[in-house]
């Protein structure tokens, strides 16, 4: 942890710059803390993955990044998270914060309306009208979440008839027409078989150099193959976070060992 | 166990299967029974009406046409017009549904979306509560507090009228309503909340572009059956309508509707004028019929 340190240092010499800074967060369900001082850098433009048991707070810590946890009743937060020089729960604008920082969902969850209109859905509530735009950026999305050439004829129809792993690569067309700079994803692959997973994989390494990606997963091996950076999470701390290779091949804390090499949890 | 041998315990799960297969059948019966009771029950109150109804368009030489578009009901000189009633109930349904419709869904909306758990857990039964009240009542609520009001701010010589039937009604369909679109708004499933939300969504934003039209099989339910309520109901409209037999033109026109005709007139009726109102009852009971239908239709398409 001695890096994330570093890393905030402001004549520390970096390549790669963060997105993220989150310092010192803590929170509670009710009276029930659930995260315990996290502190943590996510780099631009790559993908870093939370790990750890389940119920150890990866959802939780996620869904602070985009103040997801806001809607739930009696949580408490403290500490700073900075995106792009701004502490975002200093500022009211939880909108314009989700419009910035999309989110793709444990279950694929499109709307019970047309592939086009669950696409255009984000875009439209921000006020775009012009048919014109709204074509394009569908088609955009959907070519960027490589789905286009599946749904390209049947875009009027419901979402709900495509299969779970389609329906996952919409929804992730639909948070890329937002034009977010930050994804987070929450287990996006857990529900889906695995050839569909394989397909969301892939995605996810050609979106990475557009995107910040922050994802969570259970699933080790997809870790490993997919992100530049880990994060290994246990009861609600972070008890390693480097370098994915690192964590897999030579991590520092015994307990992170126990995790990656399947001893526990 | 040890003082069970084998058979004991064979024969003794056989014959309790037996029973088991006994009491199965009995109950299939029972069910069975029940089902074929009700539905004949209905049949026969059907086929009663309809007889007695249509007996006098092919037995006695009356002209439905005549009937339907008449505009003079006078039992004694053998006219039997109801057009003014079927205008009248009409007028009094789409002017409940007008005021009723908007104000019981942004209550369902409300409680369901908005209200503090708090302030939800104590409107929700309140408002079931209202849907038991007996019709009765809220007449007599609507005689004695709207019929007034009317008479003394609208200057009506009689606060009985078109409008004091609509607004009766309006507040007897609201508990129906907001209970059932409260309940199928409720059950929209919060994944679909959440991810309008993130996509950067305004909460009111999410809740009618997502979450109303999510619901919207059960919102049509809650309108048809409010609906239902207002065409139906009887003992409340008596007490405000006036029971005019003219074709109301205005707001403010004393009217009776098709229910009160039938439920003023049945006691003492008989003969050709107690056959017409069998006929009616038939027409509101089409009348019923055609718009649920109309909105199942339009209700199922939703739901796709
Ligand atoms: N809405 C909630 N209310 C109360 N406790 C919660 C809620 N969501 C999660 N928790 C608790 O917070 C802890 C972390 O949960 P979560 O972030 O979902 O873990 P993970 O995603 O790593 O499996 C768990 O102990 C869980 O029971
Ligand atoms: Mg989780």
């Amino acid at each position: 942890m001695n890096t994330t340190k570093m890393d905030r240092n402001k004549g520390n010499e970096q390549q790669i710059q963060n997105k993220i800074s989150v310092n010192d967060l803590n929170l509670f369900y009710g009276e029930k803390q659930a995260l315990f001082s996290i502190s943590i850098d996510i780099r631009e433009k790559g993908v870093t993955a939370l790990i750890g048991p389940s119920g150890c707070g990866k959802s939780t810590f996620l869904r602070t990044l985009n103040r997801m946890n806001d809607l739930i009743d009696g949580v408490k937060i403290s500490g700073d998270i900075v995106i792009d020089n701004e502490n975002i729960y200093r500022s009211n604008d939880v909108i314009k914060l989700r419009t910035k920082v999309g989110m793709v969902f444990q279950k694929p969850n499109l709307f019970p309306m047309s592939i086009y209109d669950n696409v255009a859905y984000g875009p439209r509530m921000q006020g775009i009208k012009s048919k014109k735009v709204l074509n394009q950026l569908v088609e955009d999305s959907l070519k960027s979440a490589a789905i286009w050439d599946e749904v390209k004829d049947r875009l009027k129809s419901s979402a709900l008839g495509l299969s779970g792993g389609q329906q996952q690569r919409v929804c992730i067309a639909r948070a890329i027409a937002m034009k977010p700079e930050v994804i987070l994803m929450d287990e996006p692959t857990s529900a889906l078989d695995p050839i569909s997973t394989l397909k969301v994989e892939e995605l996810i390494a050609n979106m990475k150099k557009d995107y910040t990606i922050v994802i969570v997963t259970h699933n080790m091996q997809q870790a490993a193959r997919v992100s530049d950076k880990t994060a290994f999470f246990l009861n609600g701390e972070i008890i390693e976070y480097a370098n994915t290779e690192t964590i897999f091949s030579m991590p520092k804390d015994q307990r992170t060992e126990d995790y990656v090499t399947g001893r526990f949890g | 166990m040890p003082n069970h041998s084998n058979e004991e315990l064979v024969s003794q799960i056989e014959s309790s299967n037996k029973r088991k297969y006994f009491l199965e059948k009995l109950s299939e019966k029972v069910f069975l029974f029940c089902s074929l009771l009700s539905v004949i029950s209905l049949l026969l109150i059907i086929g009663f009406v309809f007889y007695k109804g249509t007996h006098p368009f092919f037995a006695e030489g009356y002209s439905f046409i005549e009937f339907i578009f008449g505009l003079d009901w006078v039992p004694s000189e053998d006219k039997f017009g109801i057009l003014p009633m079927i205008v009248a109930s009409i007028f009094a349904t789409i002017g409940a549904l007008i005021i009723g419709v908007p104000i019981g869904l942004f209550t369902a909306i409300f409680l369901a979306e908005i209200a503090p758990k708090s302030i939800a857990r104590i409107i929700s039964p309140a408002v079931q509560l209202l849907a038991g009240i007996p019709s009765v009542l809220y007449g007599v609520f609507g005689l004695a507090i709207i019929v007034p009001f009317l008479q003394n701010h609208l200057g009506l010589a009689k606060g009985q009228s078109l409008i004091a039937v609509i607004l009766v009604l309006a507040i007897m369909m609201l508990p129906t309503i907001v209970t059932v679109a409260e309940t199928s708004i409720r059950a929209v499933p919060k994944t679909y909340r959440e991810g309008s939300l993130a996509l950067g969504a305004s909460p009111i934003g999410t809740i009618f572009k997502v979450v109303v039209p999510a619901a919207k099989s059960g919102i049509m339910a809650a309108i048809v059956l409010g609906l239902g309520r207002a065409i139906g109901e009887t003992m409340a409209v008596i007490l405000v309508a006036g029971n005019s037999l003219v074709l109301p033109t205005s707001l403010t026109d004393s009217i009776r509707p098709l229910t009160t005709n039938i439920a003023l007139e049945m006691g003492y009726a008989f003969g050709t004028h107690q056959e017409m109102l069998f006929a009616t009852g038939i027409v509101l009971f089409s009348f019923i019929l055609i718009l649920n239908l109309v909105l199942a239709k339009i209700g199922s398409k939703g739901g796709k």
